[in-house]
């Protein structure tokens, strides 16, 4: 199906929003848009960062999930207390995928799911006195933990606990860093203000435990890399074409992490960030503070992987420089064939994204790499600054559409008819029941690395083997003829 | 058996809500009444002159030592005292940690759901915190629970203030079920013309002044052993005084949604009796060397 004009898409987004009661309408019209690349803030176009209108099923998560699930919990030699009553910690344990290596148990706790479990009486009489208990209790049965995070749910700000308090006085006792992060899942409008908060924790309770302390030696060559998770081992992808272009990576915030890299961070030449919208407040006070310099990458396809790879060697020697260009030369001949093989297969394929931090435009060079097209994406809890990233990243007159709603991506879809849609759980199975081809752009759908050179041979084998998997030509709607059902057709077609 | 009646009672904090009830309901269950007192406050000082105590056990505090709530057994809270008066006391933590309301709450629902209001019973009074700071302690006038409010007031100006905001909450949860307001209670402080101030004020929020309890010492000395004055000294005018009012309470019907008075018209109605003067607007804001000056 050919794409749509401005006109069409216009028609589109303003035909959508039509059912909606007038106040909602009016709410919903700002968070959709027809992109206009020429422009140069999108704030001309989109609004974001607000409050989701109750009853429009967004898939948006809370404070708690950012600062726990996304910033701290991957820091895999701390200990993160779901501070609360179970079931946040318990629901959300280990299923993002942060691969790390570790004996888990012993010196690495990731996928483990630690909580002060709050009954009735924690509620009434406080749960501090639990808290400081379950320190202690930590440091009994895992004495290689490195520190302790407490991650607070709902019910600790309501009742007002001190855990600041208590963290200060288990961190005396037990020797090791304790730090208290307030990152209650209602404040804030999403996940995103819980990935701020819990940059704040590390700025007030972590960067600065190494100031002064010149015992680590430093080479003019030292990088971390912030901002990679190591969902399905996406920052050892990345990291090792850093180190083979000449750099030393000190840190990987946050997956497959440790404490102890954070705290040397503030010693490195240069801070390289992926997720901007999760970690760029830790690189900005870094930049205040350390004046360490931070740019963004971006490495999903290897057009945008030698466009980082050459942007990041520019910022150092002429070592740097050779080595960032021995790097793309010597897996030219791997994502050449990577190419080769799956982009007749691909080509032409339409794409509509719908994810969290820097997918939604980070991935858009991957697929073209491979001859798809993007036709519409948009973030769960972006900001502004996001959607400036995007829009010259998308083409003229695609959709853009933020903290999009059930109904609006069903709509979107149905007139779109995409050949492939890339979003969540949440999402999936009702793209599949409608006969679209669909992949899980959180967790990679239980497969990767997507990131780096090796994460493209794998990025491009899953979106062949779904886009073109033999299942779609069996789905068909029992009570419409051949003719009618369009949707089955088209993906078969 | 008649209806089981629910009472709360409302007022500002140290206004004298706990001696009050415990000596109506005394003087109730003198009358031949079954009585049981809920005290909704963490201090936990409701129910001490019915059991000569000096605070009673509370549901939150032996919940949290056997575990939780559901550990519990109705024996464990449930006491009884003079003229077999029932008491409990919800609990709550110190001040300044925890959640007090949420204590009321999870107490309340505990004396329900293992049947505290039986057949018996006729009268549960329910003494709440001064201020209705959060939900938890808007508890007993939610549907289902107390549906007479009494509220405990003098002819202070906090005191007024408290008790005309108190009936702002009333409003709000008698639209949605039955609590109404059913009379102001004067414990006088020996204000000047306070029975007719209380009773004006009561006639603009559309009840009534349904007692006026004067001062009187035999009070404390009944405290400092206890007791109430029912029980300490029966014969003394005070101890009657106690018993006009819970006869008032017991035959009363007038139960209204208030009308709560704005604040300007509260101002007026301490001015007409003297209790604060004309405000001076030119004098808001000016410190005293600023005056001195002017």
């Amino acid at each position: 199906m050919a794409a749509l004009t401005r006109e069409e898409t216009e028609a589109l987004i303003q035909e959508v929003l039509e059912v909606y009661p007038e106040q909602a309408r009016k709410d919903r019209a700002k968070h959709l848009a027809v992109n206009d690349s020429s422009l140069e803030k999108s704030n001309k176009c989109i609004t974001s960062n607000r409050k989701s209108l109750p009853g429009v099923m967004t898939v948006r998560g809370c404070a708690y999930a950012g600062s726990k699930g996304v910033v701290w919990g991957p820091i895999k030699d701390m200990i993160h207390i779901s501070h609360g009553p179970v079931g946040c910690g318990q629901y959300s344990r280990a299923g993002r995928r942060n691969y790390y290596v570790g004996t888990t148990g012993i010196n690495t706790f990731g996928t483990m799911n630690f909580t002060s479990d709050f009954q009735e009486k924690d509620i009434v009489f406080g749960g501090d006195k639990k808290l400081a208990k379950i320190m202690h209790e930590i440091e009994e049965l895992f004495p290689l933990n490195k520190g302790i995070s407490i991650q607070s749910e709902c019910p600790i700000g309501l009742i007002g606990d001190d855990i600041e308090a208590v963290a200060k006085k288990a961190n005396k006792e037990i020797g090791k860093p304790v730090v208290p992060v307030r990152c209650e899942g209602f404040r804030g409008v999403s996940q995103s203000l819980g990935h701020h908060i819990a940059n704040d924790a590390i700025r007030d309770w972590v960067l600065e435990n190494r100031d002064g302390d010149d015992s680590f030696p430093t080479t003019p060559y030292d990088v971390a890399v912030i901002g990679d998770y190591n969902i399905g081992g996406d920052a050892w992808a990345s990291r090792t074409l850093l180190e083979e272009m000449g750099l030393r990576v000190v840190a990987q915030w946050s997956g497959d992490g440790t404490i102890a890299e954070m705290e040397k961070t503030p010693k490195v030449k240069l801070n390289l960030i992926h997720c901007y919208r999760s970690m760029n407040y830790i690189a900005r006070h870094m930049e205040e503070k350390y004046k360490i310099p931070w740019i963004e990458y971006n490495f999903f396809g290897p057009t945008k992987i030698a466009e980082s790879l050459r942007k990041i060697a520019a910022l150092f020697d002429e070592t740097i420089q050779a080595g960032a260009e021995k790097v793309i030369a010597k897996y030219q001949a791997e994502y050449d064939a990577v190419i080769a093989k799956y982009k007749p297969r691909l080509q032409g394929k339409r794409v509509m994204l719908y994810v969290g931090g820097l997918r939604p435009r980070h991935v858009i060079g991957a697929y073209e790499d491979l001859g798809m097209e993007v036709v519409g994406t948009g973030y769960e809890f972006g900001h502004n600054d996001d959607y400036d990233r995007t829009i010259k990243e998308m083409g003229n007159a695609t959709l853009i559409y933020d903290d999009v709603t059930g109904y609006e991506f069903e709509e979107f879809v149905k007139r779109v008819q995409p050949d492939l849609i890339g979003s969540g759980i949440k999402e999936k199975y009702i793209f599949q029941k409608m006969g679209i081809p669909f992949r899980q752009m959180h967790s990679w759908d239980y497969s990767g690395p997507y990131h780096g050179y090796d994460g493209f041979a794998i990025f491009a084998r899953d979106m062949d083997m779904t886009l073109n998997n033999p299942c779609w030509k069996q789905v068909k709607v029992p009570w419409k003829t051949d003719a009618e059902d369009s949707v089955a057709v088209k993906a078969v077609a | 058996m008649a209806r089981l009646r629910q009472c709360a009672i409302y007022g500002k904090g140290g206004i004298g809500k706990s001696t009050t009830t415990q000596n109506l309901v005394s003087a109730l269950a003198e009358l031949g009444n079954k009585v049981m007192i809920v005290g909704c406050d963490p201090k936990a000082d409701s129910t001490r002159l019915i059991l000569h105590a000096k605070a009673q056990t509370t549901i939150m505090s032996l919940a949290a030592e056997a575990g939780s709530v559901e550990d519990l057994e109705l024996e464990d809270v449930l006491k009884a005292g003079y003229r077999g008066i029932k008491c409990v006391e919800s609990g709550g933590p110190e001040p300044g940690v925890g959640c007090a309301g949420r204590g009321v709450i999870t107490a309340i629902n505990f004396l329900e759901e293992e049947g505290a209001y039986d057949d018996e019973l006729d009268f549960v009074f329910y003494d709440v915190l001064g201020d209705v700071v959060c939900g938890g302690f808007a508890m007993p006038i939610r549907e289902n629970k107390a549906q007479e409010i009494y509220i405990v007031c003098s002819g202070e100006m906090m005191a007024m203030y408290a008790a005309n905001n108190i009936c702002k909450g009333i409003v709000k949860y008698a639209n949605s079920g039955s609590v109404r307001l059913a009379g102001l209670i004067c414990n006088s402080r020996e204000t000047a013309r306070e029975d007719e101030l209380i009773s004006a004020l009561a006639a603009k929020i559309g009840t009534t002044m349904i007692h006026f309890v004067p001062r009187d010492n035999v009070v404390q000395r009944a405290e400092i052993r206890r007791m109430t004055v029912i029980e300490y000294e029966p014969n003394h005018k005070q101890a009657q005084e106690y018993r006009d009012l819970a006869t008032k309470i017991r035959d009363n019907t007038n139960f209204i949604i208030p009308t709560p008075i704005t604040m300007d018209e509260l101002e007026e109605l301490m001015m007409e009796f003297g209790i604060i003067d004309q405000v001076d607007e030119s004098i808001v804001g000016q410190t005293a060397a600023a005056e001195a000056v002017a």
